[in-house]
């Protein structure tokens, strides 16, 4: 194996430990915003699909890294917004009242 | 400046991506910062992506014309469909627009692995190590692709949400597995020359290797029930991730690697959290059929008992004089959309002065979290929203425990052995001192066992849909 794909696996294994490190503390509560992150992140083969586009010599080679654009733009994006969206949503409100008049409580303003 | 200079910083703008990356998500440890950390992800998503748009053109040779429109445009109509599709999804719709968003990451990955194996096959750059991360891409990409596009189905409800168990489905799911396998090794083998391949057999190969991953990747989700979606999509989206991190090593791109990584070491671990939380192994899960009528055991010493149905009023009084109520929200509540509903009984009786409380189980919904997704989504705030450890040793001190479309995370026969759900964590709801439960029928829950919970003597079942049921309470407390 060559000394850069040596290197590459030694990333890829102390990114994993990152990771693992990383997510083990997320309250159950942000699961969902957290995979919906997670799920852009990996919208970063959209790099992938670029700089295959820039060495594509073939009508086949165009069109797989166009659709790879596609694909991975969408998930970037989409991904992004999607989490963001989710994220808006949660607020911590004024503590509830023990009694008495709540008024209209959080129903403002959404989205 | 010299191609390495740029190179150069080129790499370390890719760096401070990824470093965003680990950052933002470890800002999304608490509420409060969550959102700062999707956006500093997303801002080093940016400059990975900008920097790579502008290295391709300024390198020497620069970027050809059809290149870079095929970049700009895709990156348009992409960029441009998921955006829409985001601002415009329903919350409840958005496990289902996730894993949309999971199968297209998966095929972008299977692609940008396809192409550069049709590039270098039957070439002297053909090496033993970049075969295996390819074809170990093609395949991971493929399944996740049309595995995820079903899972998106089956939750948007185009396909059934329960299990479809294919005659011999198993053994058809096992059988691509081995040509998959087979295909993969025959690749690798001929690349390191040992088998003798010329580049048109070897793509007749990976084309029959992306075909058996495809399908695979169908009849692996199909025989999986609704109420395993959750970890079935968290699975999946680790599988892109890994699937993103040997594009990665294929182009020989630290960003991705990093990223993909990060990517499925975060998707395997909520993987393992789900199946913990439902008591069941991953291998078992992806086994499917669970619950589907074989097999199940019969629920020993249920303890016979009758069912005491409750009227509307009934509860509403109950309620409407406790002074602790928690809320136990399922899977019914997420498809009656009634999550709106319960935040309004919710703040009606706090208008009354009574404490409420919300017990999420980890499983609750249909994706990891869902629940609280929904509940924030109606404005519940989130110090409301208890999880289950924490939530269990209050039950006892609660005067009515109201269950919303929950079923096996409730039932007390977990805690014997003996029975399908026998050490599956559940919340304590039998220890409350009375029990309110709105269902539409006696029907079974998922694990196909009856409730032992229905049948105590503290419990009322208000026999509706969650939305009506909510609805009907709602006017009978405003009565009161």
């Amino acid at each position: 194996m060559s000394q850069d794909l040596l290197y590459a696996i030694a990333i890829f294994t102390l990114a994993i430990l990152v990771g693992v490190e990383v997510i083990s503390k997320v309250p159950a509560t942000l699961h969902t915003p957290l995979m919906s992150g997670a799920n852009s992140i990996h919208g970063i083969v959209l790099v992938g699909a670029m700089l295959i586009a820039s060495t594509a010599d073939s009508p086949l080679s165009y069109t797989l890294a166009f659709v790879a654009t596609v694909f991975g733009a969408a998930n970037v994006v989409g991904g992004y917004v999607v989490t963001d969206r989710m994220l808006q949503m949660f607020r911590k409100k004024p503590a509830p009242a023990k009694a008495g008049s709540d008024g209209a409580p959080g129903a403002a303003a959404n989205g | 400046m010299s191609q390495e200079w740029i190179y150069t910083i080129v790499f370390f703008a890719w760096l401070i991506g990824a470093a965003a990356f680990v950052l933002g998500l470890h800002r999304m440890n608490s509420p409060a910062t969550a959102r700062d950390g999707n956006r500093l992800s997303a801002v080093g998503m940016t400059i990975a992506v900008a920097t790579t748009l502008a290295y391709l053109v300024t390198r020497e040779g620069g970027l050809s014309g059809t290149a870079l429109v095929i970049i700009v445009v895709g990156f348009l109509i992409g960029g441009g469909i998921g955006l829409q599709m985001a601002r415009t999804v329903k919350m409840t719709a958005m496990p289902q627009l996730v894993s949309l968003f999971n199968a297209v990451g998966g095929g972008a990955a299977a692609l940008v692995a396809i192409d550069d194996f049709l590039k270098v096959a039957g070439t002297p750059e053909e090496t033993l190590s970049t075969a295996i991360f390819v074809v170990v891409g093609v395949v991971i990409g493929c399944v996740t692709f049309t595995g995820s596009l079903i899972a998106s189905g089956k939750l948007q409800g185009l396909i059934a949400g329960k299990p479809i168990l294919i005659p011999g489905g198993r053994l058809v799911t096992f059988g691509l597995a081995i040509v998959a396998v087979a295909g993969l090794l025959v690749l690798i083998l001929g690349s390191a020359g040992t088998i003798g391949l010329d580049g048109p057999t070897s793509s007749l190969v990976l084309g029959l290797v992306i075909a058996a991953g495809l399908v695979f990747g169908v009849t692996m989700v199909l025989p999986i029930g609704g109420a395993d979606m959750p970890v079935v999509i968290s699975l999946l989206n680790s599988f892109t991730g890994t699937a993103a991190a040997m594009a990665g090593f294929v182009i020989g791109n630290p960003v991705l690697i990093i990223a993909g990584a990060l990517v499925g070491a975060s998707g395997g671990i909520l993987t393992k959290l789900m199946a913990d939380a439902m008591n069941r192994s991953i291998l078992n899960i992806i086994a499917g059929g669970f619950g589907g009528g074989e097999g199940t055991m019969a629920v020993v010493g249920a303890g016979g008992g009758t069912v005491r149905e409750v009227s509307a009023d009934d509860a509403a009084i109950q309620l409407a004089y406790a002074q602790h109520v928690i809320v136990v929200p399922g899977y019914g509540l997420a498809v009656a959309q009634a999550q709106h509903a319960v935040r309004e009984l919710a703040e009606l009786l706090e208008s009354r002065g009574v404490d409420v409380k919300y017990a999420i189980h980890p499983v609750a919904g249909r994706m990891p979290g869902h629940m609280n997704v929904l509940l924030a989504e109606a404005n519940v705030p989130y110090p409301q929203l208890k999880e289950m450890e924490e939530i269990n040793p209050e039950f006892e001190r609660c005067d009515v425990a109201l269950v919303i479309g929950a079923n096996d995370v409730t039932n007390p026969a977990a805690r014997r052995a003996g029975t399908p759900v026998s050490g599956m964590p559940i919340l304590d709801v039998d220890r409350a001192k009375s029990i309110i439960v709105i269902k539409r029928s006696m029907g079974r829950g998922y694990a196909g066992i009856d409730n032992e919970l229905y049948t105590d003597p503290k419990t009322g079942m208000l026999f509706a849909d969650a939305k009506d049921g909510l609805a009907s309470l709602i006017a009978a407390v405003k009565a009161v």
